[in-house]
Parts: structure tokens; C-alpha cells; sequence
């Protein structure tokens, strides 16, 4: 942290120097920007790339297989050769597609699933845009994301691809709705749209018990199994089942828009396992942060110190649930689905934002066990 | 009443689903039973009916006689047999070709042959690139029990007992 204050300082004097004051200071602070994005995007496209090795590593162990392990040492080449194979696709766009929509498509889907990285907090500070209405970013550019599927349903002038985009969106409209009552939770909880001030409202005295997963849980769940719907992840993934409509919206797609498309998926697979871990559990708080352990000494209190590994640990086991469950479970019936998200998760989630207001309100926040969490 | 209630606060605590996951959980952890093929190979009976071979008499003379009960009974017709006199007075074929492509792997040609000429070996692990390879002629069939002929005697005589 230290060295990146001195380089920008040391930058932000050079560039003034170089520009004069008027031109100086925007084109430093659009030059930061930009070296952050590549920052942060370069290792989430690393970790796309290798997420879905990981997943093919995982449902193999959970059927008792090895899963692939071919390509270079235990095959951890192997999504560069993927990722080498479809750049020399041929990309193909049907006779009959609206060429223009059908290119716009997977860009559409892909760039709010890399937007709405910009809000996430690594560390205290570490954010590229440090806005207040992150989660109403947040939520804003997850929408957006649907835009891309619908398109590139619409646009493939094909009828499979149109059916699972119908689907997909029906789906992943009735789950924002039951996502985002859950984040009103958890911005209610946190009394802030900001996450770092969101996850500075969890340190505390308790370690884990400070976290918002424990006054929120069933939200927490809610939030978490919407997540799996709204990525259109296993066991909600009608919208490419593939005994009924092959691959659903993305059946048209090759070479390239078809890796875009999967970029977007697991990009938003990530995004949904960061605002998991930095709303309900704390984010880079340790879950060894008690008191007693802070004031322990030096042998013992960096258990207890905030770091970004913790908060990487909890993306990563969220990470690792998303694959877990898509190995555990069959795939829900449609009207399942939308029972689910209408019937159960909606009314849920409302009672819950009843729920945390009680909880919130003044003779009951502050009496224990409820100070922990609503009484700072 | 009661259990009215305990099954929804179970449903909303995802009970099943967390017993689930937990039993693939354990799978996770458990010996995998890949078989790294072209490294591992799982055992093959002495039964196995694979690619097939014409065998020899220990002296060198070829076993079979041209009786051509192998190609009468061969379900899929794979078998075409053409023989004539040799020199020496005796019955030999002269033409000898499978289809590996008609052929079923049956192995009634082995049962039937009084002379224990046509075989199946234990190969598995062969192709074809053209249409004209997948008919395999006489010196081929011989040629594969020559080079073969020890391996193919040994699964005879394990399964010599139950025959």
C-alpha cells in the first residue's frame, strides 16, 4: 500500500509538471483508473480462465473420477489449449441473423459483468470507484447483463436460442427482485449502499459472530441461491437445458462470442461470491477478530488482522459451494423455478426487511445478543 | 401442527439440501476408480474375443482345412472362404478374408472350427483409415497368429477346462 501511495504521488507530480494544472490532474487521475482496471480485470480474467478447470476438477472428484489431467502437470494447461482452440474457431453467424445485434451481444453481456467489479472493495481502499450507490451500481449493471442474453436470443433467428432466452430472462428477472430485497438487508443492516462502510460495520469484538450472516441468514441464503439462479448456474440452468433446447440462448454462438458468453457467466459467478462475502461475511475481516485475540500480542494477533486473504478465502469457498451444489443437485422444474423465486424468496425476503427493521429499532438493538450487530 | 412446523423450518434451513451436499462432499475425498487407460489397462478375460488370427500346427503347416464351417456359420456373413488341391493331395484354402467391419465378435467361427484354426485373440486395439483395410486376408490372419501364437495358447489353455 505504502509503494503504490509513493508511485501515485510521484505520478500525480509528473504529470502536473508535464501538463500544466488545467490537464494535469484529470489525465492522472484516468490514468490511475486505468491501471486499476487492468489490476483488477487481469487477474479476474485469470481466474475465469482457471475457475473453470477447477470446476471440471471438482464434479470429477465428487464422481469419484480424476477429472482432466492430460494437459501439461495435472492438467493445469488446460484452459490455455481450451482457450487456444476457440480462438482458431471459425465464428459463424446464422443466414438469417440480425448480424449487427447478433456481434452486440455477448459485448453486452459481458461488459456489465466486468463493470460492476469497479464498486468491489479488496481492502480498505482498495476500489476503483469508491461511490456510494455501490450496490445501486451494482444491481443496476447486473440487470444490464440480461440485455446481452436477450439480444443474443433474439438475434440468432434460431428457435432454440429464443426459448432459452425467453427462459433466461424470466429467470433472472425474478431473481434480481429476490437479490435485491436481500441486498436491502444487508444495506439496512449495514446503514450504508457503500461496502467498505458495509463491512466496517461488521468489525467488531466477535469475529464471525459480527458478521451480517448471522441476523440475516435466511437473506444470506436467499441472496446466495439467487445468485445460482440469476447466473443461470445449476440447479436453476433450464435456460440451456440440454435434452430440450441444446444450449439455450448461446446454441448460435462459436469460436470466440461463444468463450465471451462463458466469460460473462463466470465473471458474474465471481461478482456473486464477492458481494456474498463482503456483505454477509465480512469481507477481509478475520473471523478470528475477538478482542481478547487483538490484544493477545504480536504471536497471535495477525489471526485476528483484517487482510485481503480472508477475503479472497471466502470468494474462494463461495466459488467452491457454486460448483459443489452444481455437482449435488437435479435440475429444478421451470415452474419450479419460478415458484420458487415468486412464492417463496419474495415474500421471504420482505418479511426479513420487517424483520431487520425490528431488529434495528432503538430498546432492541442495543440489548444484547442484538448490540453485537445493530448496536455500534 | 407440530410437524407442520418442523418441516418448514427444515425446508427453510435447507436440511435435505445440506445432507445432500454432504454426501457428495465425502465422494470428493474418496479413491477415485479412473483408469488412466493407455497407461492402466483393466484385465481382460482369457475369453475375450478380440481381433482374429489363423494358427499353425507346431511344425509350420497351417491348421486349417477348408471345411468352410466357420464362414456357414457366421451370423454376419463377414467370412468368405475359397479353396482348392494343393500339391501334396491335401484340402487348403486359398483365399481367407473377414470383414472386421460386418464381423460381430461373436466368436461362433472359433467354436466352430474342428481344427481349433480361427481364433479370437485378446487384441482390441487396432483401426482401419480406408474402406480396403477392414478386410483382412489369409497371410494378415496367419501373420498376426504367428506373432501371437504363445499368447493365444496360453488363454486356450486357461479356458481349456470349461469348454
Amino acid at each position: 500500500m505504502s509503494y503504490w501511495n509513493d508511485i501515485m504521488t510521484w505520478a500525480q507530480g509528473q504529470s502536473t509538471q508535464l501538463l500544466g494544472s488545467e490537464w494535469g490532474p484529470p489525465a492522472f487521475s484516468t490514468g490511475r483508473a486505468l491501471v486499476m482496471i487492468v489490476m483488477v480485470l487481469v487477474p479476474i480474467l485469470l481466474v475465469v480462465l482457471y475457475y473453470q478447470l477447477v470446476e471440471r476438477w471438482v464434479i470429477g472428484w465428487i464422481q469419484v473420477r480424476k477429472g482432466p489431467n492430460r494437459v501439461g502437470y495435472k492438467g493445469i494447461l488446460q484452459p490455455i489449449a481450451d482457450a487456444i482452440k476457440l480462438l482458431l474457431k471459425e465464428q459463424i453467424a446464422p443466414a438469417g441473423a440480425s448480424k449487427a445485434l447478433f456481434y452486440l451481444a455477448p459485448v453486452i453481456a459481458v461488459a456489465p459483468a466486468l463493470a460492476a467489479w469497479a464498486i468491489i472493495p479488496f481492502t480498505p481502499g482498495w476500489v476503483i470507484a469508491d461511490v456510494d450507490a455501490a450496490i445501486l451500481l451494482m444491481l443496476a449493471m447486473t440487470s444490464m447483463g440480461i440485455y446481452g442474453i436477450i439480444i443474443a436470443g433474439w438475434a440468432s433467428n434460431s428457435k432454440y436460442a429464443f426459448l432459452g432466452a425467453m427462459r433466461a430472462t424470466a429467470q433472472m428477472v425474478s431473481y434480481e427482485l429476490a437479490m435485491g430485497f436481500a441486498m436491502v438487508c444487508g444495506l439496512m443492516a449495514g446503514q450504508s449502499m457503500n461496502l467498505t462502510q458495509i463491512v466496517a460495520r461488521q468489525d467488531g469484538n466477535w469475529g464471525f459472530l459480527e458478521w451480517f450472516w448471522i441476523p440475516l441468514f435466511p437473506v444470506f441464503l436467499i441472496h446466495y441461491i439467487s445468485g445460482l439462479a440469476e447466473t443461470n448456474r445449476h440447479p436453476f440452468d433450464v435456460a440451456e437445458g440440454e435434452s430440450e433446447i441444446v444450449a439455450g440462448f448461446h446454441v448460435e454462438y462459436s469460436g470466440m462470442m461463444f468463450a465471451v458468453f462463458f466469460l460473462a457467466e463466470y465473471a458474474n459467478m465471481i461478482l456473486i461470491s464477492t458481494i456474498s462475502s463482503l456483505m454477509f461475511m465480512g469481507g477481509w475481516l478475520s473471523p478470528f477478530n475477538f478482542g481478547f485475540l487483538r490484544d493477545a500480542g504480536p504471536a497471535i494477533s495477525w489471526l485476528a488482522a483484517p487482510s485481503i486473504i480472508w477475503l479472497l478465502a471466502k470468494i474462494g469457498f463461495l466459488m467452491f459451494v457454486f460448483l459443489w451444489v452444481r455437482a449435488s443437485f437435479p435440475r429444478y422444474r421451470y415452474d419450479q423455478i419460478m415458484r420458487l423465486g415468486w412464492k417463496v424468496f419474495i415474500p421471504l425476503t420482505i418479511v426479513w426487511i420487517l424483520v431487520t427493521g425490528v431488529m434495528m429499532m432503538e430498546p432492541i438493538a442495543s440489548t444484547p445478543p442484538f448490540s453485537i450487530w445493530f448496536g455500534k | 401442527m407440530a410437524t407442520r412446523f418442523k418441516d418448514i423450518v427444515s425446508s427453510l434451513m435447507l436440511a435435505e439440501l445440506v445432507k445432500g451436499l454432504s454426501l457428495t462432499g465425502r465422494h470428493m475425498f474418496k479413491r477415485k476408480i479412473t483408469v488412466m487407460y493407455p497407461e492402466e489397462k483393466t484385465p481382460k478375460s482369457p475369453r475375450f474375443r478380440g481381433l482374429h488370427a489363423l494358427r499353425r500346427y507346431p511344425n509350420g503347416e497351417e491348421r486349417c482345412i477348408a471345411c468352410k464351417l466357420c464362414e456357414a456359420v457366421c451370423p454376419a456373413l463377414a467370412i468368405t472362404i475359397e479353396s482348392e488341391q494343393r500339391e501334396d493331395g491335401t484340402r487348403r484354402t486359398t483365399r481367407y478374408d473377414i470383414d472386421l467391419v460386418k464381423c460381430i465378435y461373436c466368436g461362433f467361427c472359433e467354436e466352430s472350427c474342428p481344427v481349433d484354426s480361427i481364433v479370437e485373440t485378446d487384441l482390441h486395439e487396432f483401426h482401419f483409415e480406408t474402406r480396403e483395410e477392414t478386410v483382412y486376408t489369409k497371410p494378415m490372419l496367419l501373420a498376426i497368429g504367428d506373432k501371437y501364437e504363445a499368447e493365444i495358447a496360453k488363454a486356450r489353455g486357461e479356458d481349456a477346462a470349461f469348454r
